[in-house]
């Protein structure tokens, strides 16, 4: 098994995985109906990424007999998604600045890795290349809609935008793996990614009269090792609890 | 029916294939929304099916594949297997002219220009209502009851209605 290969594959799929968890937590509590439906299908959609991603990383471990096992059946130090996609859902601003930090990072990694070596990841990417261009739109136009609202919606999103920013710093920290993925021409070195991330990131913000942190800030660290905040736990729990309680239950 | 001693062509497997309805969209086959990709007829009981999603997480997959599974265990074929591929991508230009009128008919507007693969930018998209054919439509959310669907509504007949969004 290539380790850099199975760990980068890994960090992508838990991210979307997990952040898809989180969104399906708000399925039937979203705003107004609509909203709850976007909602729900950004959730789906990433869900979708993740899984094509697991079933290529269970392939390659020959410890994982399938997606679901990597899904359901790893312990939380086991995964390598950002923790910005494990954090609860304080509020819709919260949730949608999360969105929009996620969103734009996807519309730059995924136009990329469509040019990976890698037939499975090139593939997957441009599949997905297609759909998180509907999920930036949308979070961009709520940056507007919050930002240029009323005071209460203005202070909450920018509230939220910097409460995150100390998490948006783990997308673009870079180790040796996914050096060598950008090396071996399979992935993306994602530091290089982190200034245009930044110069689009605050021109949306802008557009709703709102402030963007320095990109010379503290960023949290610690997923590549597994390393997660609190709420991961809970999430897994949750999330894991039918497979888990009843390891044999089928459909 | 079962007709065991028949020795099935592909077109005609491409003929069953076109009789599976899309589960999201009944009125238009799975062979017209572009989602049938191929078929390989290896003897008269086994079977491959090549199938690509509209979107990654597709719940629709799952059915599909039983309808497939069931309708040619119904030729007699013992060895069906569906076979999911990501790459090409499937894109909107896929779906078939006939396809498409289908689905109008049947109150869902579909996308205007090929994407060749490569989707137009979002404020590009020129969305007809299925209903009064009028072009002067507003978008109301970016999601509607599927993934695949934008919800629009029409300005002149005030009716809303779901939009194939160009993919």
């Amino acid at each position: 098994m290539d380790n850099n290969l199975y760990k980068y594959v890994l960090r992508l799929a838990d991210s979307s995985l997990i952040l898809s968890h989180r969104l399906s937590e708000y399925c039937s509590k979203g705003p107004f109906l609509e909203e709850d439906l976007a909602i729900s299908n950004v959730s789906l959609d990433l869900l979708g990424q993740a899984e094509s991603l697991l079933i290529y990383a269970a392939e390659m471990n020959d410890d994982a007999p399938d997606a679901d096992y990597l899904a359901f059946r790893r312990d939380e130090r086991e995964f390598l998604n950002f923790q910005l996609c494990e954090l609860e859902n304080r509020d819709y601003a919260y949730i949608m600045a999360r969105q929009l930090f996620i969103d734009v990072f996807n519309n730059l990694l995924y136009p990329e890795l469509a040019k990976s070596k890698d037939e499975r990841i090139a593939g997957i990417a441009a599949k997905s290349v297609k759909e998180v261009r509907y999920h930036l739109k949308r979070s961009s136009d709520w940056m507007k809609r919050l930002g240029l609202g009323t005071e209460e919606s203005h202070n909450r999103i920018q509230e939220a935008i910097n409460d995150l920013w100390v998490y948006t710093g783990e997308m673009f920290e870079s180790r040796d793996i996914d050096k060598a993925m950008a090396e071996q021409g399979i992935g993306i070195e994602f530091s290089t990614l982190h200034a245009e991330w930044y110069k689009q990131v605050k021109d949306i913000l802008a557009a709703g009269d709102l402030e963007t942190p320095p990109l010379d800030s503290y960023y949290a660290s610690g997923s590549w090792d597994g390393i997660h905040t609190e709420n991961l736990g809970f999430l897994l729990t949750d999330m894991q609890f039918l497979p888990t309680k009843y390891p044999d239950a089928t459909w | 029916m079962v007709e065991t001693d028949k020795i099935w062509t592909k077109d005609e497997i491409w003929g069953v294939l076109e009789n599976i309805p899309d589960p999201e969209i009944p009125v238009i086959s799975i062979v017209e929304l572009g989602i049938a990709r191929d078929v390989n007829l290896i003897d008269n009981k086994t079977v491959e099916v090549i199938i690509t999603p509209t979107y990654s997480g597709c719940p629709a997959m799952d059915a599909i594949e039983t309808d497939i599974k069931a309708e040619l265990t119904r030729l007699g074929f013992t060895e069906v297997t569906v076979k999911l591929v990501y790459s090409p991508a499937w894109t909107t230009d896929w779906m078939s002219e006939e396809g498409k009128r289908k689905m109008r008919e049947y109150g869902i507007s579909t996308p205007e220009k090929t994407c060749g693969g490569v989707a137009p930018p979002l404020e590009d998209a020129i969305v007809i209502c299925p209903q009064c054919k009028s072009k002067n439509t507003r978008l109301i959310s970016q999601f509607g009851s599927t993934s695949c669907k934008a919800l629009y509504q029409c300005n002149d007949c005030k009716e809303p209605f779901d939009h194939f969004k160009c993919l």
